[in-house]
């Protein structure tokens, strides 16, 4: 049989013959074209409950696949590999591996909630990304996401002071991720600024840099915090069975 | 509460990022309450709401630090809080709805408040609005337009809301609710009161997508994308100008028009201004009152060309 659907099926599923000849019927190549047979057994029977432990997973079992989700998805429009309607099938049926073929981009996820919006079901697909790729790094499976190092940057930055304040967690984000801070559209916009702005204001800001922003008396919040951090910390390893520090 | 008195003074919460890049919104939001008489009251020691990040690492510290800001209000008397940015706006809604709806939340609240040596904020004490409620409700499209000075007439404006003014939609449980509230499908506060300024809103359909603000540094690539798209539709559109209502959406619509410059080449013209800033200076403030110079997006022989500024 000649499958005219190809680009649905991923290429090593597919087996064509070069040569075969079936009751004197030469079938060879196109004519000849079949897909694999496959049974799955290696189920991942606990990956459901993992997700669904995780901050934001929590509903992933209202799931009803009407594909809303995708359908209205920012990231799904740039890159149309980016599915959180199959996704959630895979984990709620515990299909790890196919899971794991997509693991690099989950963490895309730009949290604009239109697939929170569309949804029938109260799932909130958002949360459902956050927490999987969340499950991944914590499994092991990738390394933490440019994402989650920017989140770590910013939130500690919180947690410590109160405030952030942006030019100090832009320049460790490069440096935690050890790119080069002089991006050539950066320093384009540097310049362009330089050039524009008037002393007092640059001042100001170099003030800024000095002077940190901080909330007052912020000590006792920030231990309170940081115990409930590590509380949840703790909490996530054990849901997905993880052991030792993130 | 149409033009309703308690609307006069508010209670604000700037947030961190009009203290930074956001610097000019600020600026514009405050000259706009005063030449309309009316008073904003900075919350006494803020802290940051968490933006789009805090909750990644766990949603409940995100509520906490919204709270304490919520209680702060309530302390100073308030029960109306205004805040400019979009995630801070998102942050306080999300927080008085999850602590309104989910004991876990309230219980995770309550515990860092104690530790913290606070009272815990209690849901239905303070209202937070955003700035575009506080203009159209405080003042209204009538008053406004009575007040112009300089209209904004021949200037085409695409209205550019973002993602978090609208989504998700339960914690605006006052939107959507017929004539004279705002939509979350389309919304129309700012496209109300920049007409009422004499701007010529175009029709357009991204009013609400997604800037890829949070990942604006850790997916630039993406970001980059999906702000082209935006710009590139509101160019479109016949837009000159698109008026912007959030520190962070703002910010990044300048940040990627640039890169997609540098690392696409495709330039565009469209310019990106405060909606502040273009209701500013049609009340009769300069240019720089409302900070047009430390905007990114270098708008000012605009400006001069259409007679304002
Ligand atoms: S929109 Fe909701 S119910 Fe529909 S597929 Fe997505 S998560 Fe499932
Ligand atoms: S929040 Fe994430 S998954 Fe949902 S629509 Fe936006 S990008 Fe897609
Ligand atoms: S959302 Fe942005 S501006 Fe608002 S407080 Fe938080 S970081 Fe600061
Ligand atoms: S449009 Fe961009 S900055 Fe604005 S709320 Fe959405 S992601 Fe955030």
């Amino acid at each position: 049989m000649p499958i005219h659907e190809k680009s649905l099926i991923r290429k090593e599923n597919l087996v064509e013959n070069e040569s075969l000849v079936i009751d004197g019927v030469d079938v060879s190549g196109h004519w000849s074209t079949f897909i694999t047979g496959r049974s799955l057994t290696d189920y991942n029977d606990d990956m459901q409950d993992e997700i669904a432990a995780l901050p934001g997973g929590e509903n992933i079992h209202r799931c009803w696949q009407c594909g809303s989700c995708t359908n209205a998805c920012t990231v799904n429009a740039v890159n149309p590999e980016f599915n959180p309607r199959y996704w959630i099938y895979l984990i709620r049926l515990g299909m790890e591996e196919e899971l794991l073929r997509d693991k690099d981009i989950i963490w895309q996820c730009v949290s604009c909630n239109k697939c929170t919006y569309a949804c029938p079901r109260d799932v909130v697909p958002e949360g459902v990304m956050k927490a999987t790729a969340h499950w991944l790094e914590l499994k092991g499976h990738t390394p933490k996401s440019p994402s989650t190092e920017f989140d770590e940057e910013f939130s500690g930055q919180v947690i410590k002071t109160g405030k952030i304040e942006e030019s100090r967690v832009i320049m460790n984000f490069f440096r935690r991720t050890e790119q080069p801070l002089a991006q050539p559209w950066l320093v384009a916009l540097i310049k362009g600024l330089a050039f524009r702005f008037p002393v007092f204001y640059l001042m100001r800001m170099g003030m800024a840099v000095v002077r940190r922003p901080r909330t007052r008396n912020w000590a006792k919040s920030r231990r309170a915090i940081n115990e409930y951090v590590q509380e949840v910390e703790a909490a996530n390893r054990a849901a997905v069975g993880a052991k030792g520090g993130h | 509460m149409d033009g309703s008195n308690d609307l006069k003074k508010v209670a604000y919460y700037p947030g961190c990022a009009l203290e930074g890049t956001g610097h000019a919104y600020n600026r514009s939001t405050k000259a706009v309450g005063k030449s309309l008489g009316l008073e904003l009251v900075e919350l006494e020691n803020w802290n940051c709401c968490g933006a789009m990040e805090v909750k990644n690492v766990d949603p409940k510290i995100q509520t906490y630090l919204s709270a304490r800001n919520l209680s702060i209000a309530e302390d100073m008397g308030f029960d109306k809080v205004m805040a400019p940015c979009n995630g801070c706006y998102h942050n306080l809604k999300k927080a008085e709805y999850d602590l309104a709806n989910d004991p876990k939340s309230v219980e995770v609240n309550e515990r860092i408040s104690a530790k913290a040596g606070h009272d815990a904020y209690k849901p239905g004490k303070v209202e937070t609005i955003h700035a575009l409620d506080w203009i159209k409700k405080a003042v209204g499209e009538e008053e406004l337009a009575k007040r112009v000075q300089n209209s904004l007439k021949g200037i085409k404006v695409a209205n550019y809301y973002g993602c978090m003014y609208t989504r998700p939609r339960h914690i605006f449980p006052e939107k959507d609710k017929g004539p004279g509230t705002e939509s979350t499908a389309k919304p129309h506060f700012m496209d109300d009161i920049l007409a009422a300024a004499g701007a010529e809103n175009v029709e357009f359909p991204l009013k609400t997508a997604c800037c890829g603000g949070a990942h604006s540094l850790s997916d630039s690539d993406m970001s980059t994308k999906l702000v082209l798209n935006i710009i590139e539709t509101a160019e479109a559109c016949g837009a000159e100008v698109i008026a912007t209502e959030c520190p962070t959406c703002h910010t990044g619509l300048e940040m990627h028009q640039v890169r997609a410059e540098k690392v696409l080449g495709r330039k565009t013209n469209v310019k990106i201004l405060y909606f502040t800033q273009l209701l500013g200076m049609a009340l009769g403030l300069s240019a720089s009152k409302v900070g047009v110079q430390e905007n990114l997006s270098d708008s000012r022989a605009f400006l001069k060309e259409k007679g304002l500024g």
